[in-house]
């Protein structure tokens, strides 16, 4: 090789590497600038700066609108179902037509954000959780004022207001129970769970299991930030204090939940730990037969349906002082700059409480609708396994919320990182917890 | 004169390019500065205004170069670079002397060893998730029959980063091989003929001829290595997602994360100019070295 050669392809090379290393990243925000300065002219034809949006009024707004809507939920299986309902709520509606797109998971947030920067947001679309309270706290959503709120499951509406103001509507329900397995329950000649269990009996109930054999185990729960906000609501705890201006990571409440999380993995072994594990997931260790309970998503009852060749039934989850179960829940906002904030609220919020969507998600097994009315939900129970379908319902009487702050996925990385340190022995639960506090602390601000 | 003419009549061709490069390429680089010194959430509009508001000067990269988890990640991208690069490099020299003969069918053979280089990251990343597992891998299950019990690979704190080096290797040899078997190509036979009359053996041709001949190619690969390493990001975003407890974060990952998951986007580009300088200077130190063991031919 020439040294003439050599520097080109060096030249070539480091161009690349800035092309695809350094220019990737920023290059969206460019993109989007021109297209924003399109719309700034458009925002100016329409009047529009009110930054809440009265859903009760939406029907008075007469004239033909066309509002974009965008969603994860529906990509890898439910685009149909997404599109007979948009057909329901356009015959109910005629003058509203909203073009649908469904974004895969991988992509959707990364591509919100940088079309949320851009001005070039959709009317209205899908958070998750964890978006959705950085996104409410930053100002881009508009609050959704005039709902019925009837129509909804309280909590889940609840779950999305920041400050007492609503930015969203919950799209989708899902909450999750304890998945137990009959066969080992039998073989260990111990009683089936049931709704008055606490994580004592639980723990007496895994260790009888464990003992089944060497590669048996009692219980698989996640040491993650997600699972310990609701464990530590089941003892009467909570990581922020009651007015959320400060951290209580590190309360004595918080201690014995987290305590009884690490111990059943470090103490009595009776989930196993990473190693144990061997690169398995949860699912596929309940589904191989060799875990005996775990609390787990309702959406996962189609799966064990399909892959447990043994009996199996749920229950509501095992309290400690009291009982907390978790619901996961996606929020539907409306655009605080969208300058058809009328037509794009009437129709996620048809979407989230329609009767009519609500069947269709019900029938389509998509998921379950955050409606209060349980009439709706029948179809639901029909359905088995499980028999005791009636514990996913049961367990919406204790909900637990999460902890939404502005910060929250920092603050759920930090938590969870202190813990996995203590479920490996490195820290101990108390260590853990006090570290976690310290952290957060310092380098999150809480309002 | 004549240059000058020449020049204008080549912009014409040149621009559409040109304006891709500049629009695409150095516009957002140049925004990035300015973004490195804001508090910009990556949210809110991004225009003057924002970005004037949200002005905090130095105090990103500040804030970077005095938190503990920066030297923590450009520790593991240091520790990930001493392990890859001698190892890359061997392995590719090895891949490249194999595919150098002349046999039947080597042509089959060079493009079974380019293949990795063509397959998805992400792809790759979950095989060699499965070949790593520690009960169930074909790694550990191989160590097994020779009596030794495999580590817990990338749920190890230890072994993860070896883990995402050796998966890495496995990728990158074929590509860094295919530049050094054209650079052996390009060695003259009548070396080797001539040595051979003189009584040289094969390790000693190696060491006296390919080697120096070879360096202006290993050069190359070394620069692209480096700066490659240094952009390390979807293995480890699948493979171990910088667990085990952060033991494989490095900057890129850090970048993403705090742009598009924590949302500091200041913060982020913040971070990646200063991956760029880290890059841009071990890029001029070794252009500076290689004057010191490249051999150019003639």
């Amino acid at each position: 090789m020439k040294k003439r050669t050599v520097s080109a392809l060096l030249a070539a090379a480091l161009t690349a590497s800035a092309l695809t290393g350094c220019g990737g990243k920023a290059e969206a925000p460019a993109q989007e600038q021109t297209a924003q300065s399109q719309e700034t002219q458009e925002d100016t034809k329409q009047e529009s700066s009110e930054e809440s949006v009265d859903i009760s009024a939406a029907e008075e707004s007469g004239g033909e609108v066309t509002i974009t809507y965008a969603n994860f939920n529906a990509s890898g299986g439910n685009e149909e179902t997404l599109q007979k309902m948009y057909e329901a709520f356009h015959a109910e509606n005629p003058n509203i037509t909203v073009n649908i797109e469904t974004i895969g998971y991988d992509d959707y947030f990364t591509q919100m954000q940088t079309r949320v920067a851009g001005g070039t947001a959709p009317d209205c679309y899908e958070l998750n959780i964890e978006n959705f309270a950085a996104y409410a706290n930053k100002g881009v959503l508009a609050e959704l004022t005039g709902i019925d709120v009837s129509g909804y499951n309280a909590t889940a509406l609840s779950a999305f207001q920041v400050n007492g103001k609503q930015y969203g509507v919950p799209g989708n329900f899902s909450n999750v129970v304890l998945i137990y397995n009959k066969d080992l329950f039998d073989q260990a000649g111990v009683t089936y769970p049931d709704a008055a269990w606490t994580w004592d009996d639980a723990m007496a109930a895994c260790e009888k299991i464990s003992a089944l054999g060497d590669d048996i185990y009692g219980i698989y729960q996640p040491i993650t930030f997600n699972e310990f906000f609701k464990v530590a609501a089941q003892y009467g705890g909570s990581v922020l204090s009651e007015d959320k201006t400060a951290f209580t990571i590190n309360s004595p409440e918080n201690l014995a939940a987290a305590q009884m999380m690490i111990d059943k993995i470090v103490k009595t072994n009776v989930q196993p730990t990473e190693s144990q594990m061997g690169g398995m997931g949860d699912w596929d260790l309940f589904e191989s037969g060799r875990l005996g309970m775990i609390p787990t998503g309702i959406w996962a009852f189609g799966a064990f349906a399909d892959a447990c060749d043994f009996n199996w039934d749920i229950c509501v989850e095992p309290g400690g002082t009291q009982k907390a179960t978790h619901f996961f829940s996606n929020a539907l906002v409306v655009n605080k700059d969208s300058s058809k904030k009328e037509a794009a609220a009437a129709w996620i919020n048809w979407l989230a409480s329609s009767d009519e969507a609500a069947k269709m998600r019900i029938e389509a097994g998509w998921d379950l609708p955050a409606v209060s009315d349980e009439s709706v939900l029948s179809g639901y129970l029909e359905i088995t396994p499980p028999d005791n379908r009636q514990a996913v319902f049961d367990s919406l009487d204790y909900l637990a919320v999460a902890p939404i702050i502005e910060e929250y996925s920092m603050m759920a990385d930090m938590i969870t990182d202190k813990l996995s340190l203590a479920a490996s022995g490195e820290l101990t639960v108390e260590e853990a917890l006090n570290q976690a506090q310290e952290e957060c602390s310092a380098q999150i601000k809480l309002q | 004169m004549k240059k000058k003419e020449s020049l204008i009549q080549a912009v014409p061709f040149m621009l559409p390019s040109m304006l891709g490069m500049v629009i695409f390429s150095f516009l957002p680089i140049v925004i990035s500065i300015v973004i490195s010194l804001t508090d910009w959430n990556g949210l809110d509009k991004l225009n003057g205004e924002t970005l004037r508001n949200s002005m905090v000067g130095l105090e990103n990269y500040v804030r970077i170069l005095q938190s503990e988890e920066f030297w923590a990640v450009l520790w593991h991208t240091v520790y990930y670079i001493i392990l890859y690069i001698p190892l890359v490099l061997v392995m590719s020299l090895l891949v490249a002397s194999v595919l150098n003969r002349t046999m039947r069918g080597i042509t089959v053979f060079r493009v079974l060893y380019y293949i990795p280089v063509l397959t998805s990251w992400v792809a790759a990343s979950l095989i060699w998730k499965w070949v790593l597992s520690p009960q169930y891998g074909v790694i550990n299950q191989l160590l097994g029959y020779i009596g030794i019990t495999g580590p817990d690979w990338l749920t190890d704190k230890v072994w993860a980063m070896p883990a995402v080096v050796l998966a890495s290797v496995w990728k990158d040899m074929g590509f860094y091989g295919l530049f050094l078997l054209s650079g052996l190509k390009a060695i003259d036979v009548g070396y080797y003929e001539a040595s051979r009359v003189d009584g040289a053996g094969r390790v000693r041709q190696f060491f006296s001829i390919t080697l120096p001949l070879l360096t202006p190619s290993l050069f190359f690969c070394v620069i692209m290595a480096l700066i490659n390493a240094f952009q390390l990001f979807p293995q480890i975003q699948i493979m171990t997602e910088g667990g085990p407890n952060g033991a494989t974060q490095v900057m890129v990952e850090r970048i993403y994360t705090y742009g598009f998951k924590y949302f500091k986007m200041g913060y982020a580009a913040a971070y990646s100019w200063i991956l760029f300088v880290i890059i841009f200077v071990l890029t001029l130190i070794q252009m500076k070295l290689q004057k010191r063991w490249v051999h150019y031919e003639s």
